[in-house]
């Protein structure tokens, strides 16, 4: 009784309001954890990717491998010059190494989902197809078949 | 007391605040799409002979390093591609020069499945845009051609079909691009 008493003679701004925030916050949160993915990467190179109408969405990410095709980014054009190179997990490498990396992802998997890998051309837009046909080559020498043309929609006008 | 147990959940508040930043720092959204590609194997040195693909039942698409497109023979605009690649895939007047149907049974009935395959050329100076925007070209084409067979035969669009007839529709429609082995085709830097 005396609770019920000494509020309604203080008319304070009930603050019940902090309990719905945080829910909220929450809810955001999970928002954000659910739609985006860990960035394992640090990109290297600038990848604008070229617009593609008919793309289709990687349906397992977990069992893609990322290749990077661009020029270096601002802060590595002084070390690697502004040609195009392939970026392999973080740092950036040649053709040859391409391989080593197949492999190595190859090993990441289970025995029984290592024929539905994907590899995932992630390429710039600006680039010359020399360097991505001398990579494609190479993944047909390690068998790596499976390929995505990262791409992406069109801006709806 | 009750003054305390307000604290408690403002600061859980805080807490969540803290986590949301930390996770739209370090995430990003997935915007892994694109066009998908089976790659053809490395050919054996005892089957390195190419198996003899009938003249008219193949288009050559080829893109110079100036990004010029040609199809078949003719320089063409990119735009008149998709129409010139259904024409070629469907060959509605039975023209000779255009290829052969083939009668393929699939799941009981019988289609005609039209032999043509598109085979891809680029030169080592083809900027990546337009090898990918031609790309898309030829995909929607076959994905036109595959909504038609689909509207034809099941009354309904492609993408709306079980999983069953996708399979029927993607064998009746095949997408057979086929990237060649790199050739210079433009003069050499």
């Amino acid at each position: 009784m005396s609770k019920f008493g000494s509020s309604s003679n203080k008319k304070e701004v009930p603050q019940a309001s902090s309990n719905s925030l945080s829910d909220i916050v929450f809810m955001l949160l999970f928002f954000f954890m659910v739609t985006t993915q860990m960035r394992e990467t640090e990109n290297k190179v600038k990848v604008v990717m070229p617009e593609a109408s008919e793309v289709a969405k990687l349906e397992r990410k977990d069992l893609s491998a990322n290749i990077n095709i661009g020029s270096p980014t601002l802060q590595y054009q002084a070390k690697f010059g502004t040609d195009a190179r392939i970026q392999l997990n973080d740092s950036f490498k040649t053709v040859a190494d391409i391989r080593d990396f197949i492999a190595a992802e190859r090993d990441a998997m289970s025995e029984a989902e290592r024929s539905l890998m994907t590899v995932n051309l992630r390429v710039d837009q600006d680039v010359r197809m020399g360097i991505v046909s001398d990579v494609k080559q190479e993944l047909r020498r390690c068998s790596a078949l499976k390929i995505m043309y990262a791409a992406r929609k069109p801006a709806k006008d | 007391m009750a003054r305390r147990t307000f604290n408690a959940i403002g600061s859980t508040a805080d807490i969540a605040f803290l986590l949301l930043c930390y996770f739209l720092m370090t995430t990003t959204m997935g915007d892994q799409s694109g066009l998908q590609r089976r790659l053809p194997p490395i050919p054996d040195e005892k089957t390195a002979q190419d198996q003899k693909v009938n003249r008219r039942n193949i288009i050559i698409v080829r893109i110079n390093s100036a990004d010029k497109l040609f199809a078949g023979s003719e320089a063409m605009d990119i735009s008149l591609l998709k129409d010139k690649i259904k024409e070629f895939l469907t060959n509605p007047t039975n023209d000779p020069n255009l290829p052969e149907k083939e009668e393929k049974e699939i799941e009981g009935k019988t289609y005609k499945v039209s032999k043509g395959v598109i085979s891809l050329q680029n030169d080592r100076g083809t900027s990546y845009q337009a090898y990918i925007a031609v790309q898309n070209e030829l995909v929607k084409a076959v994905n036109e051609l595959r909504d038609e067979f689909s509207r034809a035969n099941f009354g309904k669009k492609f993408s709306r079909l079980s999983e069953e007839e996708q399979d029927i529709v993607k064998k009746a429609v095949p997408q057979n691009i086929s990237e060649a082995e790199p050739k210079d085709t433009g003069k050499k830097k």
